[in-house]
C-alpha cells in the first residue's frame, strides 16, 4: 500500500492527517493563481460553489439501511476469482473437450485458433512482440494471470450470452486457451486442483505505477515562456491519413480537396504525397497488371483473393470487411495503423520484410518509381 | 515565426460548411461593413410574427433544430462491434465546464443495459461483518452530497500516440465528460456493512452483459467515491449506469463501474481482465505498468479546431478549451498560437474545483498568418502537461492509455484548422 501512498502525495500529502483536512477541503477552491493572473480571473466568495462543511458524517451505529444478504444471494452474484484460486468453483475440463466448446461457441469472433476474425480480440500466439514496434497482447504474450481467462470467460464471455457455461465448459475452453498458446501439453486437464499448477509466462513484466518518482519530477517545474524557439517545422499532419469519420453529411468535398492537391514538385517533402502526374498514373496501370489476379480497384471493386483496394492510402491495414486477412494485418488493425503512403512503399518494396506472415504470394517491386506509379494508379483509379 | 508545410493541405470541408453557415459581410481593417441592409432585420422572420408551440408540445426538452449536428460520434473502424465500443464528446460545440447529459461520451462492453430501478440491488458482501443488500430506495435514504468531476477514458488520445492521426478535438480528447454527481460517499456505505481490518480492497461489479470489474484500493474507496444517481440533476442516463453508478474522483473512467450491482471487500486485488489485458501500459521494453489510476493533466484547445475551423476572418478572436487534472485543480493555462517559440497565460474563468474540468480562454487579433495552437495546462500540484514527445521518451508508443501530451493544431490563413504535430 505504500505505493498508493506515493501515488496519493501530491493531492494529499501522503499523511494520515493531511488526507482528513484534504477531506474537508475536497471542494473548495484550492487554486493558486500566479500573481499575474489574480487580476484577471475574479474568483470571488460569492461564485464558489457551496461546501460541505463536514462532508456527510458517518453515523455511530450506522444508519440501520439495508438488509443482511442471504448466503443464496451471495452464491449468486459473487462469481468473481483471483490469482491465488479464491472463488474457483470445483470442476474439470480437458484441452480437447476444450476445443469443441471454443469451436461452436467462440470461433465466430476469435477463430478457431484464437487468431480472432476481423477486429475481434486474438487470443494466442503474440511471443516474443511485446517490445517491438506491434506488439500483440495475447493471454499467452501478455496476461499475467490465469484466473483472469477463467473469471472473465465465466462472467462475460459467450458476448451476448454471458454467464451460460458450466464450471466444466469454463475450465475447459480455459484449458484449449492455454493450450493454443503452448503452455499445457494436448493432454492437461484443468481443474481446481491443477489450476495452481499453471504459471502464466509474462508475469514477471508487470510493474507498479511508477509515474510518481519516474514522470511527476521530469514533467514539473519552471516553463519556458518567450524566445523558446527558434524554428517550428510540421512533422505530422493527420489529413495525410484522413482517417477521420465523415461528420457532415451532403458535404462535396471532391473537387475542393482537389483543388488544395499536392504540390508534388517539392522536394522537401517529407510526408510524401501520392503523385496526380497523368504520366505516372499511366506507367502504374502497366505495374498492376502484376496484382490484377488477386486484388481489384476502381468502381465497384470487390475482394477477390486479395482485398479491394478502393481508398486505400489513409485506409485502416486489415479494415476490409468480409475479408479474411493473415494475422499480421489483424494485428496491424487492432493497433489501429493506417496504410500510409510511407507503409505502403515499405510494403510493396518487400511485403514479407514490411508484414511477416503475410498471406500476399509477392515478392515486392524493387524499383522505387514502380511502387509510386502503382501508388498514383491506385489513387486515381480508386480514390 | 516560420512554419514549414510539407504534404498535403488540410481538408476543407468543415471549413466549407461553417462558412456557408456565416452572415455575408465585407471586411475593413477588421471591421464589418454592412453594404446592403440585412434581410435578417429589415423582413419579418416567421418566429416574430406567428405563434409558437405551447408548454405542452415539449414536455422534456431538447435542443433547438439547428443543433442537430452537436452529437456524439464515433470512429467505426476503431472496435469490432458498435456494442462494445466508444463514441466522443464533442468538445468543440461546449463551453463551460459542464457537459450535457445527452452529450456525455459512452464507452460499453456490453452495449447498454436497460435496468429496472425496482428491480435493482446493491450487494455489499466479502471481507465485511454484515454482507448487506441495498434497494434503490435504502440508497436514497443516506446522507447525499454533490460533486463536479470529470471522467477520462484511460484511452482517450490514444490513437495519437504515433502521431497524429484524427482530425478533430471531438476524436482526438472527446473520451471525457465533467458533470455534477449527487450520490452517498461510498464510505458510509462500507462503513453500514463494516468492513473488516482485513479489507484492503474493493471489487465494484456491474450489472450489465459484461459484469465490469475493477480492483479498488480502500484507501481511496473511503476517501472521496461516491455511489451516484444522479448526474447534472436528474437520473443518470441509462448510458452512465442507470440507476447507479460509481464515481471515483480523478481515476481512469474505466474503474467508476456503471449499473453498479455490487462491491466486494478483499485483502488483495482481483486482477481482472480491465486491470490486466486492458488498462496496463505497455513501455517500449515489453513492460507493462499497472494499476495506473491517477488521470495526468491535460489541456486541449477546443476553438479554433478541425471542427470548429476559423470562418469570420482576421481580426479579434476567441480562442477557448478545457483543462483537467487528476491531482488537483488547474490553476494555470499556457497557450501559444506560435508553435511554442511564445507562451503567455490564458484565462481561467468559471469553477476551479477539485477533479473538475476548468475554462480557459484567449483572446487576440488574428492577423490571418498561420498559426500553431497548443495549451499546456499546469495543475495544483506543479505537475505541467507534457510534450508528446516527452512523454513518448518515457513510454515509446505502444502504451495506448494516458497519453495527455500536448495537443497542436495548425490553422492555416483561410482559418482551416488541422491536428499536426510539430518540431
Amino acid at each position: 500500500m505504500s505505493k498508493f501512498l506515493k501515488i496519493l502525495a501530491p493531492a494529499a500529502g501522503g499523511t494520515a492527517s493531511v488526507l482528513t483536512l484534504a477531506y474537508v477541503l475536497v471542494d473548495q477552491f484550492v487554486v493558486d493563481i500566479p500573481a499575474p493572473a489574480r487580476g484577471i480571473v475574479a474568483i470571488s466568495p460569492a461564485s464558489a460553489q457551496t461546501v460541505e462543511t463536514p462532508a456527510a458524517a458517518s453515523a455511530e451505529d450506522g444508519f440501520g439501511l439495508g438488509r443482511p444478504a442471504l448466503d443464496p444471494e451471495i452464491v449468486a452474484w459473487d462469481i468473481d476469482i483471483r490469482p491465488d484460486g479464491m472463488g474457483l468453483p470445483v470442476g474439470s475440463g480437458d484441452v480437447f473437450t476444450g476445443e469443441e466448446i471454443f469451436i461452436e461457441k467462440c470461433a465466430v469472433c476469435h477463430g478457431d485458433f484464437g487468431e480472432g476474425a476481423g477486429r475481434w480480440p486474438v487470443l494466442a500466439g503474440g511471443d516474443g512482440t511485446l517490445a517491438g514496434e506491434d506488439p500483440n497482447k495475447t493471454i499467452g504474450s501478455y496476461w499475467p494471470y490465469l484466473s483472469t481467462v477463467y473469471d472473465y470467460v465465466n462472467r462475460a464471455m459467450p458476448f451476448g450470452e454471458a454467464q451460460s457455461l458450466s464450471p466444466d465448459e469454463v475450465y475447459a475452453i480455459t484449458a484449449y486457451l492455454l493450450n493454443l498458446n503452448y503452455i499445457v501439453e494436448d493432454d492437461f486437464v484443468l481443474s481446481n486442483e491443477t489450476f495452481a499448477d499453471v504459471a502464466m509466462p509474462n508475469e514477471s513484466n508487470f510493474f507498479l505505477d511508477d509515474r510518481a518518482e519516474v514522470e511527476l519530477p521530469r514533467f514539473s517545474g519552471e516553463v519556458c515562456m518567450s524566445d523558446c524557439k527558434n524554428e517550428v517545422e510540421i512533422v505530422m499532419r493527420a489529413a495525410v491519413l484522413d482517417v477521420t469519420p465523415e461528420t457532415d453529411e451532403g458535404d462535396a468535398p471532391t473537387e475542393e480537396m482537389a483543388a488544395s492537391a499536392p504540390d508534388s514538385g517539392d522536394a522537401d517533402v517529407e510526408m510524401v504525397a501520392v503523385s496526380t502526374d497523368p504520366a505516372m498514373i499511366e506507367a502504374g496501370e502497366g505495374v498492376f497488371r502484376a496484382c490484377k489476379a488477386c486484388h481489384a480497384v476502381g468502381e465497384g471493386a470487390a475482394n477477390k483473393s486479395g482485398p479491394q483496394l478502393n481508398e486505400l492510402v489513409g485506409r485502416p491495414i486489415g479494415g476490409i470487411e468480409g475479408f479474411r486477412y493473415s494475422t499480421v494485418f489483424q494485428d496491424a488493425h487492432e493497433a489501429g495503423e493506417v496504410w500510409t503512403v510511407e507503409a505502403l512503399t515499405a510494403f510493396l518494396a518487400n511485403p514479407r520484410e514490411a508484414m511477416p506472415g503475410t498471406k500476399m504470394s509477392y515478392r515486392g517491386l524493387r524499383d522505387d518509381a514502380d511502387i509510386e506509379a502503382l501508388l498514383a494508379y491506385l489513387t486515381a483509379t480508386g480514390g | 515565426m516560420v512554419i514549414k508545410i510539407k504534404g498535403t493541405k488540410p481538408s476543407r470541408r468543415n471549413f466549407l460548411k461553417a462558412a456557408a453557415a456565416a452572415p455575408v459581410a465585407a471586411m475593413a481593417g477588421g471591421q464589418a461593413f454592412a453594404e446592403e441592409a440585412d434581410p435578417a432585420i429589415i423582413e419579418k422572420q416567421p418566429w416574430t410574427q406567428f405563434l409558437g408551440d405551447g408548454v405542452d408540445a415539449r414536455p422534456y426538452g431538447m435542443p433547438s433544430q439547428y443543433e442537430a449536428d452537436v452529437v456524439r460520434r464515433d470512429v467505426p473502424w476503431l472496435t469490432a462491434d458498435p456494442v462494445s465500443s466508444v463514441n466522443f464528446t464533442p468538445l468543440h460545440e461546449l463551453d463551460g465546464i459542464i457537459t450535457p447529459n445527452g452529450l456525455c461520451f459512452e464507452r460499453h462492453h456490453a452495449g447498454i443495459a436497460e435496468i429496472d430501478p425496482g428491480q435493482h440491488r446493491l450487494m455489499i458482501n466479502g471481507l465485511v461483518d454484515t454482507p448487506l443488500v441495498f434497494t434503490m430506495e435504502d440508497l436514497m435514504r443516506f446522507p447525499r452530497e454533490n460533486h463536479v468531476y470529470f471522467l477520462e477514458c484511460a484511452a482517450n488520445s490514444g490513437m495519437e500516440w504515433r502521431g497524429a492521426q484524427l482530425n478533430g478535438c471531438q476524436f482526438t480528447h472527446g473520451m471525457i465528460h465533467n458533470v455534477m454527481y449527487t450520490g452517498v460517499p461510498l464510505r458510509l456505505i462500507l462503513e453500514e456493512a463494516g468492513v473488516k481490518t482485513s479489507g484492503k480492497w474493493i471489487l465494484p461489479e456491474g450489472a450489465d452483459a459484461s459484469a465490469m470489474t475493477r480492483s479498488i484500493p480502500m484507501e481511496k474507496a473511503m476517501d472521496d467515491c461516491l455511489v451516484a444517481f444522479k448526474m447534472n440533476g436528474e437520473a443518470l442516463r441509462p448510458e452512465q449506469g442507470y440507476p447507479v453508478r460509481l464515481v471515483v474522483p480523478g481515476w481512469e473512467g474505466n474503474m467508476w463501474v456503471k449499473w453498479l450491482r455490487r462491491i466486494e471487500v478483499g485483502d488483495q486485488p482481483w486482477h481482472h481482465r480491465e486491470e490486466t489485458s486492458k488498462y496496463t501500459d505497455l513501455l517500449e521494453n515489453g513492460q507493462a505498468r499497472r494499476f495506473t489510476w491517477e488521470m495526468d493533466a491535460k489541456s486541449v484547445i477546443t476553438n479554433p479546431s478541425p471542427q470548429a475551423p476559423i470562418t469570420h476572418g482576421p481580426g479579434h478572436m476567441v480562442l477557448t478549451g478545457v483543462a483537467w487534472s487528476g491531482r488537483g485543480t488547474i490553476p494555470r493555462v499556457d497557450v501559444t498560437i506560435d508553435g511554442g517559440e511564445n507562451w503567455v497565460q490564458a484565462r481561467m474563468s468559471g469553477p476551479s474545483l477539485n477533479k473538475s474540468m476548468h475554462r480557459f480562454y484567449h483572446e487576440f487579433d488574428w492577423d490571418g498568418s498561420p498559426l500553431l495552437l497548443q495549451s499546456r495546462a499546469h495543475d495544483s500540484t506543479g505537475y505541467v502537461q507534457p510534450t508528446k514527445d516527452m512523454l513518448r521518451e518515457v513510454r515509446g508508443e505502444n502504451s495506448i492509455y494516458h497519453n495527455n501530451g500536448i495537443q497542436t493544431w495548425y490553422v492555416n490563413e483561410e482559418g482551416i484548422a488541422e491536428n499536426v504535430e510539430i518540431s
